[in-house]
């Protein structure tokens, strides 16, 4: 397993990997201490925008969380790796990959809050929208990468135009027939796509050990698709391996798999239990592999961090945290007639005379002076004449 | 006029050959769609005309299939996308129900999905098992997808362009057991009749007969043998299945007063039910009889040596007429 970063945070040297981590130096060095401060930072604020969604779902604000606890330094390391030309298909718990990508915390509670299915637009983000049917995504993922290939932004030898799919999912999601075939698919055409999977060791209360006899890393092997194992919580290591991948894949290459070997702190999602299925043992025994005090230490030990920094670090994820909370507390419902709005793209008569037949029904209760909640259902119909 | 006198599966390579022709963002995916032409040879040629980037030879992975059209429309493209058999678009069944027909809801209208899915739908050609399905109903009742039946040469060209350009996803069911009918097209004449809306092939004054696709043939029989005995049955193709043009269903049934739909899928919880239903409720002061359903039994599609028995034919449908006309 490929690890750069051990627990104490003593840094193991890796003659081919530092090298792709100082990329071609200067602001492409992903490893210089203003980098790391950075990723530190990223992980900081993620980890307590999760912790303030879990809060927001326990006073009834969200219909449900997935945190990612533990699974910060896959998640942004993951995040930075990537090129801003690249395309991301994540799951649903990849709150770091979303704030890598600058979507705002706030947008991904949409759809736990039940105010909307997606909350960013995938081209203008170039992130995919969350995905909960697991694997699915993988195929969409095999098939953008597919459309770059068509476009001619594959193998250019220009690093500004050249172009990779990342493809998000976890453990569980890999048992998912489609991501087998998402596999074939990717060897076939070698697709400029990285399948990267965060073995978190848990699909709800199924341990790795049940799901595969060998570790995820060698599954692809069969497909011909070259992978590594890598320590999901050391951040650099994370990394170095996906950057290789992505610049393998945008060379023209083919197709790459890795698998981070991490862990989910929390439970599956809000609605889950782990004390019937996993010992307490286990997570105190992951909490020493923390991947954000594991970064710490690092920096620590390079002397690029003081406790000016960690405490403007913890103030900044303060805020946010209450931003956050005043921003689902203030939000308000979505106007149920928006429902009718993008089930097609093109006008559906069936659609518009279901609308018109709500519109009539909440009509009713205007004269009774009833406050629905609704907007002004007459106001409405007359705009859509 | 350049109207040309094609079977239907030609009229559908000219549609997909103009569309290639017409877009470069169109391409094909299918399993042995490529230097073969595809298991009816419906694209046959187009490998040789646009290559093996627009026309893609797939592994055989029916989900791998639709779930990687979906990545290609959010890239830009307007994939076609062919399933060999109608038995075989389950595997598919998640990605087309969850995904395709979703994704632009979901991106709250900033993706479109212009997908169209071909596969070729119904029985009666002797083949074995899942070559003979009626899928229909499991797709017209998720919403976010569009389904497309043509019956004919002309429609099957028409409706593979304007599937091409919808924006939404398009379910195109071919009646594979029609597919070497020949019929007059005219690829330079875009019809007048939308591809949504349904089409009175035949005027009548006695009772609406509803059919779709595979069915149309035996609907036109009927009407000629019902003729025979003094009934005039009004004809409809559907055309569309999703959605389903009522306005041109529910104005015939206003004039004729009684409705049969036939179809080869199951009668359970079929197309017919829903159609059924919804005339019921939108014409019940016109209805002098109950809405009657001719299809398939509540069983899985029988072994090809009866499938004679498990299809509706001409006997069955004019039995239904007689039912109607009781009333």
């Amino acid at each position: 397993m490929i690890q750069l970063l051990a627990a104490d945070g003593t840094r193991t040297p890796h003659a081919e990997l530092d090298e792709v981590l100082a990329g071609r130096g200067g602001e492409d060095d992903l490893a210089s201490p203003q980098r790391l401060r950075g990723y530190y930072r990223d992980m900081v604020m993620i980890r307590a925008a999760d912790l303030e969604a879990t809060s927001l779902q326990r006073q009834g604000q969200l219909g449900l969380w997935a945190s990612a606890l533990g699974q910060e330094a896959a998640q942004i390391g993951a995040g930075h790796a990537s090129r801003e030309q690249d395309y991301l298909v994540p799951t649903y718990r990849e709150h770091g990959i979303a704030w890598a990508r600058g979507i705002e915390p706030w947008r991904l509670l949409e759809s736990y809050r039940g105010v909307s299915h997606g909350g960013w637009d995938p081209n203008e983000l170039r992130t995919h929208p969350y995905m909960i049917v697991l694997g699915s995504q993988a195929p969409h993922a095999v098939g953008y990468a597919m459309g770059l290939q068509r476009d001619g932004v594959v193998g250019t030898g220009d690093p500004e135009t050249d172009t990779a799919v990342l493809a998000l999912f976890g453990d569980g999601a890999s048992s998912e027939g489609e991501v087998s075939e998402s596999f074939t698919f990717a060897a076939s055409f070698d697709a400029p796509v990285v399948f990267f999977t965060q073995n978190n060791q848990w699909a709800i209360s199924v341990p790795t050990s049940v799901q595969s006899r060998v570790p995820l890393a060698q599954r692809s092997r069969g497909w011909g698709i070259p992978s590594v194992r890598v320590d999901g919580n050391d951040v650099l290591a994370i990394l170095a391996a996906v950057r290789e991948a992505l610049d393998a894949a945008r060379a023209g290459e083919g197709p790459r798999f890795i698998e981070a070997v991490t862990y989910r702190m929390a439970a599956h999602t809000t609605s889950d239990d782990t004390s019937r299925y996993r010992p307490s043992s286990e997570e105190e025994e992951w909490a020493e592999k923390d991947p954000i005090l594991r970064l710490r230490r690092h920096l620590e030990q390079l002397e690029e961090i003081d406790e000016a920094f960690i405490a403007r670090c913890d103030e900044e994820a303060h805020d946010l945290a209450m931003a956050l909370h005043h921003h689902i507390h203030g939000m308000e419902d979505p106007d149920p007639v928006g429902m009718f709005t993008h089930a097609y793209a093109e006008p559906h008569p069936i659609v518009e005379a279901e609308r018109e037949q709500y519109l009539d029904y909440i009509a009713q209760f205007e004269d009774e002076g009833d406050d629905v909640g609704r907007d002004d259902a007459a106001e409405q119909k007359g705009e859509l004449a | 006029m350049s109207s040309t006198n094609l079977p239907i599966a030609k009229a559908i390579t000219a549609g997909l050959r103009d569309a290639l022709r017409a877009d470069d963002k169109v391409l094909l995916m299918g399993e042995d769609i490529g230097v073969l032409g595809g298991v009816f040879r419906v694209t046959d040629g187009l490998h040789a005309e646009f290559g093996s980037q627009r026309v893609v030879d797939t592994p055989l992975a029916e989900a791998g299939i639709v779930g990687t059209s979906v990545g290609l429309a959010v890239r830009g493209y307007r994939p076609v996308v062919e399933i060999q058999f109608d038995g075989f678009v389950y595997p598919a069944f998640n990605q087309i129900t969850t995904q395709v027909a979703k994704m632009h809801n979901r991106t709250n209208g900033t993706v479109h999905m212009p997908i169209v899915i071909r596969i070729p739908h119904g029985g009666g050609i002797g083949a074995i098992e899942h070559h003979s399905e009626s899928p229909e109903a499991l797709f017209a009742h998720t919403a976010g997808l569009r389904i497309l039946a043509p019956s004919n040469a002309q429609d099957a060209y028409w409706m593979t362009r304007q599937a091409i350009e919808c924006e939404d996803p398009v379910i195109m069911l071919e009646p594979k057991k029609r597919y070497w009918v020949k019929g007059d097209v005219d690829p330079d004449q875009r019809p007048e009749l939308s591809p949504w809306q349904a089409e009175v092939v035949r005027p009548g004054t006695d009772a609406t007969l509803l059919a779709w696709g595979p069915s149309m043939p035996l609907a036109l029989e009927s009407a000629e043998a019902a003729a025979e005995d003094g009934i005039e049955l009004e004809v409809i193709d559907a055309r569309s299945l999703a959605p389903v043009d009522y306005p041109t269903i529910a104005a015939s049934v206003r004039r004729t007063g009684r409705l049969l739909i036939t179809h080869e899928a199951p009668v359970l919880g079929g197309l017919g039910a829903e159609i059924a239903a919804r005339l019921t409720e939108e014409c019940f002061y016109h209805l002098e009889a109950p809405v009657i359903r001719v299809g398939g039994y509540h069983l899985p599609y029988p072994p090809a040596r009866m499938e004679h028995a498990y299809l509706p034919d001409l006997d069955r449908v004019l039995d239904g007429v007689d039912r109607l006309l009781e009333h």
